[in-house]
């Protein structure tokens, strides 16, 4: 069949327009609205005394100033908790402008509306605020230490105690033959679109509706926050996302302030107004993430296997929990990674600081497991004096053991039972691909060059693809076109062609004839969002659901039409044929014609769907009973529990010791997320994954200061890497569908990145001998590292120098 | 004696046609093109100088479009990525070679760089002499000093090469 | 972040552009390519821009036995280009290739740099490494000034009043002279985390006559350091380039950032000025050779 693409490297068909300049961003539409702005603190924590607008409203230009003071009803309360959760004791939200306190630099306090951006950043720079200065805090140490508190009320800064365990670890860990216990960090970083988030909201003040533009992962529920909060019915609010320059979680969060701001101010003034977020803002008034202190004891036998795992982490949430405490239950639930974990207890603490927020950032508290558990694994065989990637397959879940469950409860509330894997192949595969078994010939030649040569791995599980559900439509028409939509977004992902191959070939149609619209709710009004590596598994098997349900319907009209059974039946190329009978036929947009009976004649394909036209039973209703007029379906995917697709990378890191610069020379990556609907697209989600998480390995921070000061807001001093930082990457795959899902997929978006800061770490310290104990890693801390006398060396590298090898 | 202005007129000739447009002396030439002349296929993504997405064509030249002012193109010549790809004369458009090489090899998710990253490699690709293989440290520099967060540049550096020999075969 | 309001003119001469100039708050624009960011984070509000950019006679690169006369108006990739510029003084090529990236050097200016006086810049320390000046005119008349009369402080110049530095001059390499120039910067194209050059000049028996370095990213503002007496003498074959590069290390006074600490910059200083030495002492035996 010319038709199956699935699984095909099909070329996007996002690109023309985007290769063009005909693509549709956020600042791309309504070139004639009124511009916001937004006067934010620049104070990490503080009372507002006082806001004098006065000499902003001199500004030529200006509409309108909205404070807190402007605010009624749903606006003037706190923004959503998005996802409450028992065990989060204390969450607190901002406001949608700030309510007489500040709790992070950036934080807004006073919306301007103008002409255009330039005017109202003018009124901006008029308007006097006067605070009182509280005490900052920053940082999960200084949060923990608790002498100072970012909300009041709450003085341990403790927002949630997140606990779980499978067993009772503290006699597991006493019957161990061996334990160690050792102290972590990771660092924040953060998404990074290269759009900044942005919203453009139209009011039609006749038909009292609202049309919202905004670049968001997650219209439908935009717009069910839109209606609550400007007390408006669902009916009359629609939100769309139009083409987003990238997401990578920050945009799942909603409502962000500017988001009800938005079309409020668009509503009170009855015009068009837009907010494009410039990327200071964007650092310092977005979402950040990874910020942990890892506290983690083991317990294991004398060949390296786990016996008892205890961890506590202190998590940074910022200053705010809008999205509860999802970074840190992924964290404690995906940190067991591919492993055996015999009984595990997790505790995380969630803090308070006076920062920006932290929400899932691609990979969601994924990597910081990664981080802890794959340090732990390094840690026990540099202990027993065993190869790495040996005590790793020790420990690995076999084969045989799926379903396997973890006895944890995951992000979704649903259980850790991982549906599917061969973590055994995977460790093969990277052990080859990357040259493991090589490592000390390479690391005797990187010597002869004067460099410290050290190699790295770490394996993860990931949770993909959690419900609660997603639905697709999928509609032929009388042309033969094929509209399809889901209500989840896209943000580069290249769900048009993926979602346009599913639909070509379960239905039996030419991807040319197939449209494709995701994340608006005009089109489809129910959806959850683009997150968790969840489009392909739920929007793809809603999709593939319609697009069955279509071909059941089509079987059915063209069997009464070709007098031949629904089985018989095939449609291949848009054409529904009697298999293996040539020229009995008829063209599916015949079908679509057939499928909705009229009475009028618009053109010459009605025509034939028209009344006096056909011969029909005159028992039978024109409409069969239980039928609907057209030939469309819409279904939804809605499953037990999220798909867990694995991966394991490795990285090979020179050092120059002179200088201490880390390059990565070489990267390798397994790769598992069951059957791949288009393979182009999931390599470049890895590539992507992969740039992110070397740059969250060694380059990207957020550099606050004690005062709550972000010190590197700009592309200047927050480094994320350009080509010249990122290395090749190897790349192996290996499939293993998902049993849970009628297409055997499992997601890819954000497998990249988790392996990333665990992989390499493991590579420098391996090249240096030094314990890394905080990521990310640049050279001058790494000088500090190995010129301390008192930094801890490992016994690899004590061993290495008994047999007279330097490291 | 010179005028010294709050507002002009400049006149500029955007992807070969003349264009007018009246604007604050202090617009960036990236707003100017975006909001004054339509042309929103020009990208923003700093707004000081790093990202490279507001790349465009000036004078032959690709330059950082949002650090010029609009009133310094007076007179000049720009090009933009809705001027990279040929008119057919048959209504329709024969892309770029590097707007070829970045569908066929998968060079851009979101898109949202993908204008910089065009105007400045088609800038480096035209002024280099094709009949010569293209050199890594020449893709190295033709798309080093643009970020993109979506597709960790290995396939950029592929479309590049790709562009590089079609434009070779075209030569 | 867009530019707060400012008034605007591009004179088509020097004398109205100074004329202009003579406004309270009124700035040079030239690449803009530092500028324009500060502009638009409203870091800088001058209350009138003046571009020279129309100015007639400020965009050559004028050789001479002498040295190199860079115009205000020359891009950095102009210079980076012209193989006269570096046959002279072959740091300006070696130096302006780590500038930026190239469509932020198509645009910026070698001149506007130094103007720009920051000490992250690679211009500034050239200026300073090679003995250089530049010509600044003002109200009354041009004036050459010198570098260490220009550089102030971070991002600051002893220029005061209404005037505009019309070019850099950069002495020629002396004979039997070689140069070198190294970086490490956290991201390549980024201000360097630290940067050195060096210019190594032998006598007729090839031996070590001089040896002097300037460094990027270390101090306030840029500084030459001789560092003769570590090596003064030596063989150009058997000099002990390290002994110069720990000598550097204790003339420094590096500052700490987010990006590295002082003791790391300092250890930088050492291990650049080792590396470029050599880099240089071979260019300078094979300069001896060939003159």
């Amino acid at each position: 069949m010319t038709t199956k693409l699935f699984g095909e490297p099909v070329r996007r068909r996002e690109d023309q327009r985007l290769i063009t300049g005909k693509g549709r961003y956020l600042d791309d539409i309504g070139p004639n609205a009124l511009a916001a702005a937004f006067v934010r603190s620049p104070h990490a924590h503080a009372r507002i005394v006082d806001i004098d607008v006065d000499a902003a409203l001199e500004v030529e230009g200006l509409v309108a100033i909205y404070t807190y003071e402007d605010l009624t009803g749903p606006m003037a309360e706190p923004l959503p908790v998005l996802i409450p959760h028992p065990q989060m004791h204390a969450p607190r939200t901002g406001f949608p402008l700030a309510n007489g306190e500040v709790n992070h630099v950036g934080e807004p306090i006073v919306m301007v509306v103008a002409t255009d951006r330039y005017v109202a950043e003018d009124a901006c720079d008029r308007i006097l605020v006067t605070y009182e200065e509280l005490p900052v805090v920053v940082g999960v140490d200084v949060a923990r230490a608790a002498t100072a508190a970012v909300h009041e009320e709450i003085p341990d800064n403790v927002a949630a105690r997140h606990h779980q365990e499978t067993g009772d670890v503290e006699p597991a860990l006493a019957a161990s033959p061996r334990t160690l216990s050792f102290t972590q960090y990771i660092e924040r970083s953060a998404c990074m679109p290269m759009e900044g988030k942005g919203v453009h909201a139209r009011w039609d003040s006749d038909d009292r509706s609202l049309r919202v533009y905004t670049s968001t992962q997650a219209s439908t529920s935009v717009r069910a926050a839109i209606a609550a909060k400007l007390d408006l019915s669902l009916d009359k609010v629609e939100v769309i996302a139009p083409d987003v320059g990238g997401g990578f979680g920050v945009k799942i969060v909603h409502p962000w302030p500017e988001e009800l701001l938005v079309p409020m101010a668009a509503i009170a003034l009855g015009q068009e107004v837009k907010w494009a977020e410039d990327r200071r803002e964007h650092f310092i008034g977005s979402a950040h993430e990874r910020q942990q202190r890892q506290e983690i004891t083991v317990g294991y036998d004398d060949d390296g296997r786990i016996t008892a795992l205890d961890v506590h982490i202190w998590h940074d949430n910022g200053a705010y929990t809008p999205y509860g405490i999802i970074v840190p239950i992924v964290t404690a639930t995906q940190l067991v990674g591919p492993y055996v974990i015999p009984v595990y207890r997790v505790v995380v603490e969630s803090v308070f600081t006076n920062t920006v927020i932290v929400t899932p950032y691609r990979g969601a508290g994924r990597p910081q497991g990664c981080y802890a558990m794959e340090r732990t694994m390094d840690r026990i065989a540099d202990d027993l004096g065993l190869d790495r990637a040996l005590v790793r397959e020790r420990n690995l879940i076999q084969t045989d053991q799926f379903p396997y469950d973890h006895h944890l409860t995951f992000q979704d509330g649903r259980p850790v039972i991982y549906d599917s894997g061969d973590y055994p192949g995977l460790l093969d595969k990277l052990r080859t691909l990357v040259g493991w078994s090589e490592a000390d010939r390479l690391r005797a030649e990187a010597a002869t060059r004067g460099k410290l040569l050290g190699v790295g791995m770490a394996m993860y599980v990931e949770g993909t693809g959690p419900g609660p559900y997603e639905g697709g439509h999928v509609q032929v028409l009388g042309s033969g076109k094929v509209l399809v939509s889901t209500g989840l977004t896209s943000q580069g992902q290249g769900h048009e062609t993926a979602f346009a191959q599913i639909v070509a070939s379960e239905l039996g149609v030419p991807i040319e004839d197939v449209e494709v619209t995701t994340g608006d709710t005009r089109r489809f009004g129910y959806a959850v969002g683009t997150f968790a590596s969840r489009a392909a598994v739920m929007s793809g098997n809603a999709i593939a659901l319609a697009a069955r349900g279509v071909r059941e319907k089509a079987l059915r009209i063209a069997a009464d039409v070709l007098e031949a059974a629904p089985e018989d039946l095939e449609i291949d190329e848009g054409l529904v044929q009697v298999k293996g009978v040539p020229g009995t036929s008829i063209p599916l947009r015949t079908v679509a014609v057939l499928s909705n009976p009229l009475r009028y004649a618009f053109d010459e394909a009605a025509k034939q769907a028209t009344q006096f036209a056909r011969a029909g039973s005159d028992d039978k209703p024109p409409v069969a009973e239980g039928d609907a007029p057209g030939l469309e379906h819409r279904d939804y995917y809605s499953p037990i529990r999220s798909t867990f697709a694995s991966g394991a990378h490795a990285a090979i890191v020179e050092i120059d010791p002179a200088t201490w610069e880390i390059d990565v020379v070489k990267y390798a990556v397994v790769h598992d997320c069951g059957n791949v609907v288009n393979p182009m697209i999931v390599e470049g989600q890895v590539h992507g994954g992969v740039a992110q998480g070397v740059g969250g390995a060694l380059y990207e921070r957020m550099a606050y200061d004690a005062d709550g000061q972000l010190q590197n807001a700009s592309f200047m001093d927050f480094l994320m890497p350009y080509a010249s930082e990122v290395p090749d990457i190897d790349i192996d795959h290996q499939q293993t569908p998902s049993p849970l899902n009628p297409l055997g997929i499992k997601g890819a978006g954000e497998a990249g990145v988790i392996p990333g800061t665990a992989a390499i770490a493991s590579a420098i310290e391996d090249a240096v001998g030094r314990r890394i104990t905080s990521m990310p890693i640049s050279p001058t801390e790494l000088y500090d590292l190995v010129r301390n006398p008192t930094a801890e060396r490992t016994a690899a590298a004590e061993r290495r120098s008994e047999n007279g090898v330097l490291a | 004696m010179t005028g010294v202005d709050t507002e002009r007129t400049i006149a500029v000739t955007v992807n070969g046609v003349p264009r007018e447009a009246t604007v604050p002396v202090r617009r960036l030439l990236s707003d100017a093109l975006r909001h004054d002349l339509g042309l929103t296929g020009t990208h923003v993504g700093c707004e000081h100088g790093v990202c490279g997405a507001c790349t465009v064509i000036v004078d032959g030249d690709p330059v950082r479009s949002c650090l010029m002012l609009a009133v310094q193109v007076d007179g000049s010549s720009v090009r933009t990525v809705e001027g990279l790809a040929r008119d057919d004369h048959q209504g329709g458009q024969v892309l770029h070679p590097v707007q070829e090489a970045f569908r066929e090899c998968h060079a851009l998710q979101c898109g949202f760089c993908t204008p910089g990253f065009l105007m400045t490699i088609a800038a480096g690709l035209e002024s280099r002499d094709n009949a010569q293989e293209i050199s890594e440290e020449e893709v190295d520099e033709l798309v080093g000093g643009n970020l993109c967060r979506c597709t960790g540049y290995a396939n950029i550096k592929k479309a590049v090469r790709h562009a590089a020999t079609a434009m070779k075969d075209d030569a | 972040m867009k530019p707060a309001p400012f008034r605007y003119a591009d004179p088509g001469s020097l004398d109205e552009a100074l004329e202009v100039l003579a406004e309270e708050g009124a700035k040079v624009l030239a690449g803009g390519q530092s500028l324009l960011p500060l502009l638009s984070m409203r870091l800088a509000a001058p209350a009138t821009l003046v571009d020279i950019n129309r100015v007639p006679g400020l965009d050559s690169i004028e050789v001479t036995g002498d040295g190199v006369t860079v115009g205000a108006l020359v891009r950095h990739n102009s210079l980076l280009h012209d193989d006269a510029a570096a046959r002279s003084q072959p740091l300006l090529t070696r130096a302006t290739a780590n500038v930026a990236h190239p469509a932020v050097r198509n645009r910026g200016t070698t001149v506007g740099s130094i103007a720009h006086a920051d000490p992250s810049g690679e211009m500034t320390a050239v200026l300073a490494l090679t003995d250089g000046s530049v010509t600044v005119a003002g109200a009354a008349g041009s004036e050459v000034v010198g570098w260490r009369d220009l550089f102030v402080g971070p991002l600051e110049t002893s220029i005061a009043g209404p005037a505009v530095v019309t070019s850099a001059f950069f002495p020629a390499l002396p004979p039997r002279s070689g140069t070198a120039f190294q970086e490490v910067a956290r991201r390549k194209g980024d201000y360097a985390v630290c940067g050195a050059g060096v210019v190594v000049t032998l006598d007729a028996g090839r031996r070590v006559a001089s040896v002097r370095a300037s460094y990027v990213s270390v101090g306030l503002t840029p500084e030459v350091h001789d560092l003769t007496e570590a090596v003064a003498g030596s063989p150009v074959e058997k000099a002990d380039w390290a002994a110069a590069g720990a000598l550097a290390r204790t003339l420094v006074d590096p500052d700490t950032d987010i990006h590295a600490s002082a003791h790391y910059r300092r250890l930088l200083v050492g291990v650049l000025t080792e590396r470029t030495l050599a880099e240089a002492a071979a260019e300078a035996a094979a300069r001896a050779t060939r003159e």
